[in-house]
């Protein structure tokens, strides 16, 4: 402990009251593209919001299409917040209200009875929205109004631990995509508009029911998504935690860098999905949209390591970056962690074209699919590699003795029995 | 409604369960090892190390309890996370794929993410993660109807062994359309223990009522056994010791007459057919790291898996409705399971690699102090310090390393304050495993709510020892008669592994 404290006096002392204040300044350009990353979320959540209410208020294959297309654009804003995430308690513990995956879709609405192995399966029916009393985990669950409250307290559990997923972009993409029935073959959900008709031509059932859960998961998220953006203004717990020194937020940016590229993107986004030929591992399973979410994890990075944000309003968010500071420190570095992080939105763009040219996401996981293996397997390597050198940048700014305290002691081969 | 009231603790008088007999004579094989044969060099060095490290003396090894695979010690809620150091970078992926399954969240079936669901149809969680919190143990159960146990879950049994009708294990949550099996509802009662100095403390001794029936009226006879999940530090390290090592410290008998008598317990094992040593487990009722991970998919979560591939985990005949229920597994994908073998092994080769973090303060004067007093006190006899790996051909992150667990891996007669009511065919109602210290001083880093002990019943670490009785109680009342400065450097020695 006091050989960490000591380095990092030493480190401060070095660097001098300039280069201090470079770092603090890299640390206030992160929170503020935080800020807008997050404020873009919640404006293109709204916007979400006013597609599903005009769904809701007159249901048709237009006003479908278009609470599809408002979501689509929402998650493009989200998924380059996700950076952000790891590194940040206060991000990290509020994320699963808004993005936790697997979804319980059957808990929400009705599901393919041929998704069940039983001919008679009595669980196609115990859904909520087919039912206002509910049993879920052992406990009666009254839901005969379906709220906000409902869905963030009795469903989707507070603690996180045992929760349901209930609630979320993910739930809200259930109730307007429906399953995905196709498998690892082409096609995403396709529930019909019809399944928000109130009154004759209701499908599915329960259609004010649904119509009512579909508002009361999208209003959460509005809500919830406002608490983060202002988490992230001036005065905020998410942007304190990161400014509270500029080392800690240095640190904060690198490891939401290396979690979200390795263990988080490349591991169990990708390369599980691969490994179980799982066309619903993926993140966005109902609209076949997970190409986009992982473009824009990808984007997101890039955000973070170059200072620059490019806003939902076309304006431009950007100040002093991380890549300014390490081509300081280690010009080689930066320069080969520049090109990688580059090369990962290439190669996540290039999964991305190939999605958009009619091979999407879950059929690239079909097995014996080479070409769809190759390219989700390109978006792993770079990553991967990324990571390497984003650790190595720990070191290059000097962060190791916090991040790796005593770590010379375990470095000392004689110290070790083996 | 059937409500039985089980009021822990209660005597149970040991003289009426029949114990197996003493472990055998000659050293059983580790068949779950690919164990090489150690040079006389190594072999040397070996026996030196576990020599000066038996003496209790201050060697420098002891700053690094996992050996080469030792992570810095970093307090904080990702204390317990970190792979084994000594890991090479090609199969670090492999080590966060396993982590992506531990953590991840099960659902019922049918559900959209097949490769996810079959959760049930009855459990007690959703996801590993959810009662080893952060990897550690598990949080303290609330008390009340209403507060669920958390990360407590029950066994249940009588005299025979797993109950009839609700089988081996209480499982208190049902997927939608299923009935749960029944509630625990917990309470405590105050006790106060007065220390030599005067000082008092103040125990919670719990209470189970089992309520809410699903399946029929519970026999009058069921017993339950609180077990909290404990945390994953260093279990293939654990897995690594040679059997004959922790064999060779069991004296079912006393026949060294130090009131001690650890017993071996042999289980058979699910994987290799054979006897072998129990090791894991509160009771040491599970050989290996795989069989470990394969009954906590089958038992808490109800997931098959290749080495336990009943799709409805613990129910019984007689709960039909679960057996009928829907699971996650299609003939012909993903080797026919809910857990398929490569997500099995990922999950056996994530929980091998928790790696111990260094030790704190090692050179502090109290907690140098406190070190000698844990020997003196004779801690040390049951929570022993150190052992040598088997150098194995497969994990070389767990070969030959000299690592320092503060168990001796073998059950003893804890007195009938600990004792549970469901007793296994192998272990007593009083018998317990010692539990390895490794990491203990970490516990409320990495969650302040934890509860230490098999049932969480203890908030401090010195609660837990003042819990201690059976062949312990000489040395807890030892520790009730410390000095103040004493009783504290006991604690620092703790709070340093």
């Amino acid at each position: 402990m006091k050989r960490a404290i000591a380095a990092l006096l030493l480190t401060t002392s070095w660097a001098g009251v300039a280069a201090a204040a470079d770092r603090a300044a890299v640390v206030e350009t992160y929170a503020d593209i935080a800020e807008a990353t997050y404020g873009d979320s919640l404006a293109t959540a709204v916007a979400l919001q006013k597609a599903v209410e005009a769904l809701i208020a007159a249901p048709s294959e237009d006003s479908l299409q278009a609470a599809r297309a408002a979501w689509k654009e929402a998650r493009a804003y989200y998924q380059q917040s996700e950076v952000f995430r790891f590194g940040n308690p206060v991000v990290d513990a509020w994320e699963g209200k808004v993005n936790a995956w697997p979804l319980d879709e059957g808990l929400i609405d009705y599901v393919d009875v041929s998704y069940g192995e039983s001919e008679e399966n009595p669980l196609a029916a115990a859904n909520v929205i087919a039912n206002p009393k509910i049993e879920v985990a052992g406990q009666e669950i009254d839901a005969s109004v379906i709220t906000p409250d409902l869905i963030a307290g009795a469903l989707h559990e507070a603690d996180g631990v045992d929760a349901n997923v209930a609630s979320g972009y993910h739930a809200i993409e259930f109730l307007l995509w429906g399953q995905d029935l196709n498998g690892t073959g082409p096609g995403a959900g396709a529930r019909p508009y019809t399944d928000y008709l109130q009154g004759e031509g209701c499908t599915g059932g329960n259609c004010d029911r649904r119509a009512a859960y579909l508002q009361a998961a999208t209003d959460l998220l509005v809500s919830d998504l406002s608490y983060m953006a202002g988490a992230w203004a001036p005065g905020g717990e998410a942007r304190g935690v990161v400014t509270a020194t500029p080392e800690a937020g240095l640190l904060a940016m690198l490891t939401g860098l290396g979690s979200l590229s390795y263990g988080e993107l490349a591991g169990e986004r990708m390369k599980l999905g691969l490994l179980l030929n799982d066309p619903e591992e993926e993140q966005d399973c109902f609209s076949d949209n997970t190409y986009n979410s992982h473009y824009y994890d990808g984007i997101g990075m890039r955000n973070v390591l170059t200072g620059h944000y490019a806003r939902a309003d076309g304006t431009e968010v950007t100040g002093p970056s991380l890549l300014d500071l390490l081509k300081e420190a280690d010009g080689t570095l930066a320069g080969q962690l520049e090109g990688q992080i580059n090369g990962t939105v290439a190669a996540l763009g290039a999964i991305k074209a190939a999605a958009e040219g009619g091979m999407a996401y879950d059929q690239m996981l079909a097995p014996g699919n080479k070409q769809g293996e190759a390219l989700i397997g390109g978006g792993i390597e770079a990553l991967v590699a990324q990571t390497a050198t984003i650790e190595r940048a720990v070191g290059a700014l000097g962060l190791s003795a916090v991040d790796f305290e005593g770590s010379d002691s375990l470095d000392n081969p004689g110290a070790v029995f083996q | 409604m059937n409500r039985i009231r089980l009021a822990l603790p209660l005597a149970l008088p040991l003289a009426l369960v029949a114990l197996p007999g003493a472990a055998p004579a000659a050293p059983m094989g580790d068949p779950h090892l690919a164990v090489l044969r150690l040079s006389a060099a190594e072999a040397a060095r070996r026996n030196e190390a576990l020599a000066v490290a038996g003496a209790g003396a201050d060697i420098s090894f002891e700053r690094f309890p996992g050996g080469a695979a030792t992570v810095p010690r970093v307090p904080g809620e990702a204390a317990l996370r970190s792979p084994s150091a000594n890991m090479a970078a090609e199969r670090t992926l492999d080590f966060e794929l396993g982590r992506a399954i531990f953590d991840k969240l099960w659902v019922a079936a049918p559900a959209s993410t097949r490769a996810s669901d079959g959760l049930g149809p009855l459990y007690n969680a959703r996801a590993c993660a959810a009662c080893h919190i952060r990897d550690g143990r598990g949080r303290a159960p609330g008390e009340g109807a209403d507060g669920g146990t958390g990360s407590l879950l029950f066994r249940l049994g009588s005299g025979a062994g797993a109950d009839p009708v609700y089988g081996g294990q209480l499982q208190d949550r049902a997927a939608p359309g299923q009935v749960a099996e029944g509630r625990v509802s917990l309470s405590y009662e105050a006790r106060t223990v007065l220390l030599a100095d005067g000082t008092a403390v103040i125990l919670r001794a719990p209470g189970y009522l089992l309520t809410d029936p699903g399946f029929g009226a519970f026999a009058p006879a069921i017993g339950l056994s609180p077990r909290m999940a404990p945390p994953m530090t260093g279990l293939g390290l654990i897995e690594a010791i040679p059997s004959a090592d922790i064999l060779a410290q069991a004296d079912p008998e006393d026949r060294d007459g130090d009131g001690i008598s650890g017993r071996a317990r042999l289980v058979t094992s699910t994987e290799y057919g054979a006897e072998v040593l129990g090791r894991f487990g509160l009771k040491a009722g599970v050989a290996t790291v795989r069989e470990q991970v394969a009954r906590a998919f089958s038992a808490d979560m109800g997931l098959s898996t290749p080495l336990l591939p009943d799709t409805w985990g613990d129910c019984t005949d007689a709960e039909a409705a679960c057996r009928a229920g829907p699971h996650g597994q299609e003939t012909g994908v993903r080797d026919g399971l809910e857990v398929d073998g490569q997500s099995f092994d990922l999950v056996a080769f994530y929980a091998r690699n928790l790696a111990p973090p260094a030790r704190d303060r090692i050179d502090d004067p109290q907690v140098v102090t406190g070190k000698a007093l844990f020997h003196d006190l004779g801690c040390a006899t049951c929570h022993r310090p150190a052992y040598v790996t088997a150098k194995l051909a497969d994990r070389p992150e767990q070969s030959f390393q000299l690592i320092w667990p503060y168990s001796d891996f073998l059950l003893h007669d804890m007195g009938p304050e600990l004792a549970d009511t469901a007793p296994e065919p192998g272990a007593a109602a009083t018998e317990w495993r010692t539990p390895p210290l490794w990491s203990v001083g970490l516990a409320q880093s990495t969650d302040p709510a934890v509860g230490y002990l098999h049932d969480g019943r203890a908030r401090s670490l010195l609660e837990a020892l003042l819990w201690h009785g059976g062949e312990a109680a000489a040395a807890r009342d030892r520790v009730i008669r410390l000095t103040k400065p004493d009783r504290d450097a006991l604690i620092a020695f703790l709070e340093s592994l």
